[in-house]
């Protein structure tokens, strides 16, 4: 609740005014049925009409007054509000950005973006309405109440009675309510669930040929949903009718109150009308407040799904220098020693106690089933993940001595997912280097093969790529994303299955390439396919997380049962 | 305008049902407004028997009061029970509406339900309903009333006192035109928001799923600047929307406060002004507090009015799906297949999607009893339009499919389907447990034919080491399972079933490829002597299959087995050439 404030504190002058301006306004309300009182009592009675005049334009200045407080005070709120979700968004923004993915992970993205977009929303209109009428309504029911006493004791008393009276039953109602149509929403839940899966199924359902059962099995679940829409509807309908009932039988009261009063000369015919007139002013605004009341709590809710993500504390932190007397060695490009790897919540290891040491400018192949922890191996080199235990060398240096930007500047990474982003194709290949002239991107787009893809296109580098690169085929966005780690000229090029699109002649001819590059990087290779690893260095078998043989691909044949059962899988048939 | 009559119609027929329920339901809002109505005229009739100091009459005041607190009673009880009916005309409408819409979604062709996203059409059952049911309930319970309270008062103010009455009657709609001159200028203000708040969102979206490559090529700040950038003008764009739209509230109370003075003053001008009759202050009383709420129904009613047309917007949609033509249904005493041998035969077969757009043409080929036919081609060429149209997921447009001498068309699809055994690349599993999804095709299925069956397809393993074994609850589209466990669960399930025939969609993309190879000899040991398609990705299933269908974009370009077609030097010898020789 605290952070929610500092949010709000560079617009303290909005946030302090926009109240104070509605309460004035809530104030000249209050004066109103007392004019009107007077008119009776003194102008009516005293067939005064320079008075009746007089108070009539005391009403038109209350309420011309009131119209200019109130507009002051929804533009403070406006403001404040639209300016406290520009900066809540911003800093959710850059704290986002801050997480690595195990944090990224465990939201999910889908619902970051929720976070991000709906719930801000949400947030949003919940503080202009409560900067606007959080103060406004109670002032009112409890102004009313004083306004009371100033006219009379006793009848003031009634109203001590009703307004908890009637709080009691609003709120009762409704909090009474709450659970019921939180009940409501999980059987909307379990329809939903049951259509949607009559969809994405239709084909098996109906091969099994289950539409009866499954019409039937709806059609429980939908008279479930209805017979509890009907119970929540039953009680939330009572709180109408209730405060109705009671504010009536509180007028009664101080209508007879106000009587005997009168007779006996206390209070006038006027304060009675206004006595009248304070009841049903509460009604109305106990009636404002319980409806603002459901939307601070749906907001509050908003707010804590924004706030789970900030108490997130990014898991990987970075030195701000590079610490000069850590022994460099060149000639080692990485070294995992004893490296494990757990996933956050997940029940095992990933990666178990790999150990291995790769020299500058080799080549890697890192092969495996689906599950055994390629792409976790690779992920660890950039820091993408941090090691539960053991620890990964860069250059000899232990990859959590870098500061963030100087690693990655050395590591170009190829993901599995091709992901490119809105924009030119020269804007997107720039990623990996933001100062890469036209010819050095057109190199790196030759070596990626992805030649034909710029050419291909109208305008070339100018080719506009549409969001997620929707517009470009599964491996023409794979070739233009090895292109953008290739222009980095980066000392260790790492592909994670990114060559999966691609046939095998131009995978092929892309790995030449590759090796053919005259800056020599290190680079690591992972595959399914034993033919893009094959004439690696050294070929690294994945199995369950940890390494299950190590070597060339022709001492792997003769060693490793695993790797002769996977090259087999994919080539014996043929060859034999 | 002519929809929107044709749907009002439609959801009027079907409220046509609970008449009786809705006939209670008017009555009844017409006996709590009038009644409501009654009250400030009571209350003011009290309030005159309270002139001053000895001049009071509590004894006739005290009857006035009793009655305002029955009527009170009575009004609020008849109120309840008014929702409460409502509640239930309107719950069991879209109810209906609801069946009506998942009945049909069982009944309708797959080529409706695969030409539109799953999501849209859940959203017309479910948030379309909602919205039904809102705009519904809404307008039974306030556009009714509301009527009734604007057409009450009028008359209750006419009886009291012609004049102020043709005051308030002539200066309400002011208030009307200021919310609507208002909201009129503040579209576009809100059209300019959401737009700006859409980029934002698609901007969201783009860096934080690929948030990797943004923090791997360190282009984090690059991207808060753009973000900084969108958002300042969303804030500018904001706060103008929010404002000017919020004048709204303070501008018609500032009308009504207007309104209240006009009534207070000439009230007060008639009571002195000598002639004024039997008008009295405690009618002036009531005359106030009707100026007080009588712009209340009018703004609820434009409420009411927007929601019943985005109810009606989205009913419209919801009648669509509901009245879509369904599948052509089953002969008349159609045929029902039992045990089958497998000798499916295709004649001349025609079929497209799309009309004018050719795909398959003149397709004819016998299927000998146990015989396998293999489909190869490059991905995205067509390869489950075979499965579609034997399934009769699809029907053909010309020639026909027939199993065992009986055209398909003459066949009741159930038993034409139980007798295909069918696996799908894209697996589905069904919430609910794993034996409720295992046992799918064979509810009887014992203890010991499910384990064995398990067994034989490699996920009992992984099954018996679940929480709760058999019984342990998956949740949508299988929830925790790997794909790969899920492939295998799909593939037991038709282990158990065994039915006469086979469609295999082979799939090698889930599950790695030394189990694949064991599941590979569990199928193999299922096709013996069973009819099998089987889309294959494996050259070994290719070679040993005796016919093997070689599609490109949709359509059947070669046919015949391994050898003969390696001979023809055509689609085939280059694909075979390309995905499976060794390059060295």
């Amino acid at each position: 609740m605290k952070k929610l404030f500092s949010y709000l504190s560079s617009y303290k002058k909005e946030s302090v005014l926009g109240p104070l301006f509605k309460l004035l306004e809530a104030g000249f309300d209050l004066l109103v049925p007392i004019v009107m009182a007077r008119i009776i009592d003194v102008g009516i009675k005293n067939s005064d009409s320079t008075y009746i005049m007089k108070m009539c334009g005391v009403l038109l200045l209350l309420a011309a007054v009131g119209f200019g407080c109130s507009i002051t005070a929804q533009y403070f709120a406006a403001k404040a509000s639209a300016g406290f979700a520009k900066k809540l968004k911003q800093s959710l923004f850059h704290h986002i950005n801050t997480l690595s993915y195990s944090e990224i992970d465990e939201l999910g993205t889908s619902s970051l973006i929720t976070r991000m977009t709906s719930d801000m929303n949400q947030l949003q209109s919940a503080v202009n309405l409560g900067l606007r009428l959080l103060l406004r309504s109670p002032f009112i029911v409890f102004g009313a109440m004083i306004m009371a006493f100033t006219i009379d004791v006793k009848a003031a008393l009634i109203f001590v009675v009703a307004i908890p009276l009637l709080a009691a039953v609003v709120f009762g109602i409704m909090l009474g309510s709450i659970p019921l149509y939180k009940k409501v929403q999980q059987k909307l839940d379990k329809v939903m669930l049951r259509t949607r899966e009559n969809l994405t199924g239709v084909r098996v359902i109906r091969a099994f040929g289950k539409e009866e059962a499954e019409k039937q099995a709806f059609s429980e679940e939908n008279e479930a949903l209805v017979s509890f829409q009907k119970f929540a509807g039953k009680i939330s309908a009572l709180m109408n009718p209730v405060t109705y009932v009671i504010i009536n039988l509180a007028a009664v009261l101080l209508i007879y109150v106000g009587g005997q009063k009168a007779d006996a000369g206390l209070v006038t015919q006027g304060e009675v009308v206004a006595l009248y007139n304070y009841m049903s002013q509460i009604l109305v605004e106990l009636i404002k407040l319980a409806n603002l009341i459901i939307t601070m709590t749906k907001a509050a809710a908003c707010w804590n799904r924004i706030n789970a993500v900030f108490d997130m504390k990014p898991s990987l932190e970075y030195p701000d220098t590079l610490n000069k007397s850590l022994p460099v060695t060149p000639d080692e490009a990485v070294r995992f020693e004893n490296a494990g790897m757990t996933y956050k919540n997940a029940s095992g290891e990933a990666l178990t106690d790999i150990t291995f040491t790769v020299k500058r400018g080799e080549t890697v192949g890192v092969i495996g089933s689906t599950g055994s922890g390629k792409s976790t191996l690779v992920n660890l080199i950039p820091r993408l993940y941090d090691v539960s235990s053991g620890a990964v060398y860069v250059n000899g240096i232990n990859v959590k001595e870098y500061p963030k930007d100087e690693l990655r500047k050395k590591i170009g990474i190829v993901l599995q997912k091709a992901v490119l982003f809105r924009g030119s194709i020269r804007d997107n290949i720039r990623w990996g280097n933001e100062e890469a002239t036209d010819s050095e991107i057109m190199a790196a787009v030759n070596t990626a093969q992805a030649a034909d893809v710029v050419n291909g296109k109208q305008g070339g580098l100018d080719h506009m790529i549409e969001q997620g690169g929707k517009n470009l085929s599964g491996g023409q966005r794979q070739r233009l994303t090895i292109a953008r780690a290739i222009v980095r000229r980066p000392e260790i090029l790492i592909l994670d299955d990114s060559a999966s699109a691609l046939d095998y002649a131009t995978d092929a001819k892309l790995r030449r390439a590759i090796s053919e590059l005259e800056y020599s990087p290190t680079v690591f290779i992972v595959s399914q396919r034993t033919a893009s690893v094959m004439n690696a260095d050294k070929i690294i078998v994945l199995e369950d997380g940890k390494i299950s043989a190590m070597g060339t691909h022709e001492e792997l044949l003769k060693t490793s049962e695993v790797y002769s059962e996977i090259y087999s899988s994919q080539f014996k048939k043929e060859v034999g | 305008m002519a929809v929107k009559a044709g749907t009002m119609k439609k959801i009027l027929g079907r409220v046509k049902r609970y008449t009786p329920l809705l006939i209670i339901s008017i009555l009844l809002a017409a006996v709590y407004s009038v009644l409501a109505l009654y009250i400030p005229i009571l209350a003011g009739k009290a309030i005159d028997c309270i002139v001053g100091p000895g001049n009071v009459d509590l004894k006739t005041a005290m009857t006035f009061l009793v009655q305002i607190g029955v009527i009170a009673g009575i009004s609020a009880f008849a109120q309840w029970i008014m929702t409460v009916i409502n509640n239930r005309i309107t719950y069991n409408v879209v109810r209906d509406l609801r069946s009506d819409a998942f009945a049909k979604i069982e009944l309708l062709p797959l080529s409706y339900l695969d030409s539109r996203p799953a999501g849209e059409i859940v959203n017309r059952v479910i948030a379309d309903a909602d919205q039904v049911a809102d705009g519904l309930l809404l307008g039974f319970t306030q556009l009714f009333t509301g009527i009734v309270t604007i057409i009450g008062t009028l008359i209750f103010m006419l009886t009291i006192n012609v004049k102020i009455a043709l005051l308030v009657i002539i200066l309400t709609p002011l208030s009307l035109l200021t919310a609507k001159f208002i909201a009129g200028r503040t579209y576009s203000m809100f059209k300019q928001q959401s737009e700006t708040r859409a980029e934002q969102t698609s901007f969201t979206d783009e860096m934080i799923s690929n948030l990797k490559v943004v923090q791997a090529y360190s282009h984090v700040e690059a991207a808060e600047a753009q973000f900084e950038d969108i958002n300042e003008r969303l804030e500018k764009c904001s706060l103008k929307a929010t404002f000017f739209s919020s004048l709204t509230n303070p501008s018609t109370r500032f009308i009504n406060n207007i309104i209240y003075a006009a009534v207070g003053v000439t009230g007060a001008f008639t009571l002195i002004s000598g002639n004024a009759g039997a008008f009295t202050v405690g009618m002036l009383s009531s005359f106030l507090s009707y100026a007080n709420q009588y712009t209340k129904p009018f703004n609820e009613i434009s409420g009411v009015i927007t929601e019943l047309q985005n109810a009606l917007a989205c009913a419209a949609r919801l009648f669509d799906l509901i009245e879509e033509a369904p599948r052509t249904p089953d002969k008349e005493n159609a045929y029902v297949l039992s045990d089958p041998k497998g000798h499916v035969t295709f004649e001349d077969v025609k079929f497209s999607y799309v009309e004018g757009q050719k795909l398959i043409e003149d397709f004819t080929l016998d299927v000998r009893p146990g015989s396998r036919i293999a489909i190869v081609g490059p991905t995205g060429c067509g390869k489950t339009t075979l499965i579609n149209l034997i399934m009769r997921f699809y029907d053909v447009n010309s020639g026909s499919i027939s199993v065992d001498g009986h055209d398909i068309r003459d066949v009741t699809r159930s038993s034409l389907r139980s007798s295909i055994g069918m696996v799908l690349q894209e697996t589905w599993l069904k919430s609910g447990t794993i034996r409720e999804n295992i046992t799918m095709g064979n509810p009887d299925a014992t203890e010991e034919e499910i384990i064995e069956a398990a067994k034989a397809s490699h996920s009992y393993s992984f099954i018996r080491r679940l929480p709760k074994g058999l019984d342990t609850e998956i949740g949508e589209d299988g929830g925790n399972l790997s794909q790969g466990q899920k492939q295998l669960l799909c593939i037991t399930r038709i282990m158990l079933c065994r039915p006469p025939m086979l469609i295999l969609d082979e799939a090698t993309s889930s599950i790695d490829t030394r189990t694949e190879i064991k599941i590979q000899n569990a199928f193999n040991k299922l096709m013996e002597g069973r009819t099998s398609f089987i889309v294959a990705h494996r050259l070994s299933t290719i070679r040993e299959a005796d016919v093997i269908l070689v599609m490109k974009n949709g359509n059947i370009i070669e046919k015949g087995n391994h050898e003969e077609l390696l001979k023809q030097q055509g689609f085939y010898y280059e694909l075979y050439n390309s995905q499976f020789a060794v390059s060295n």
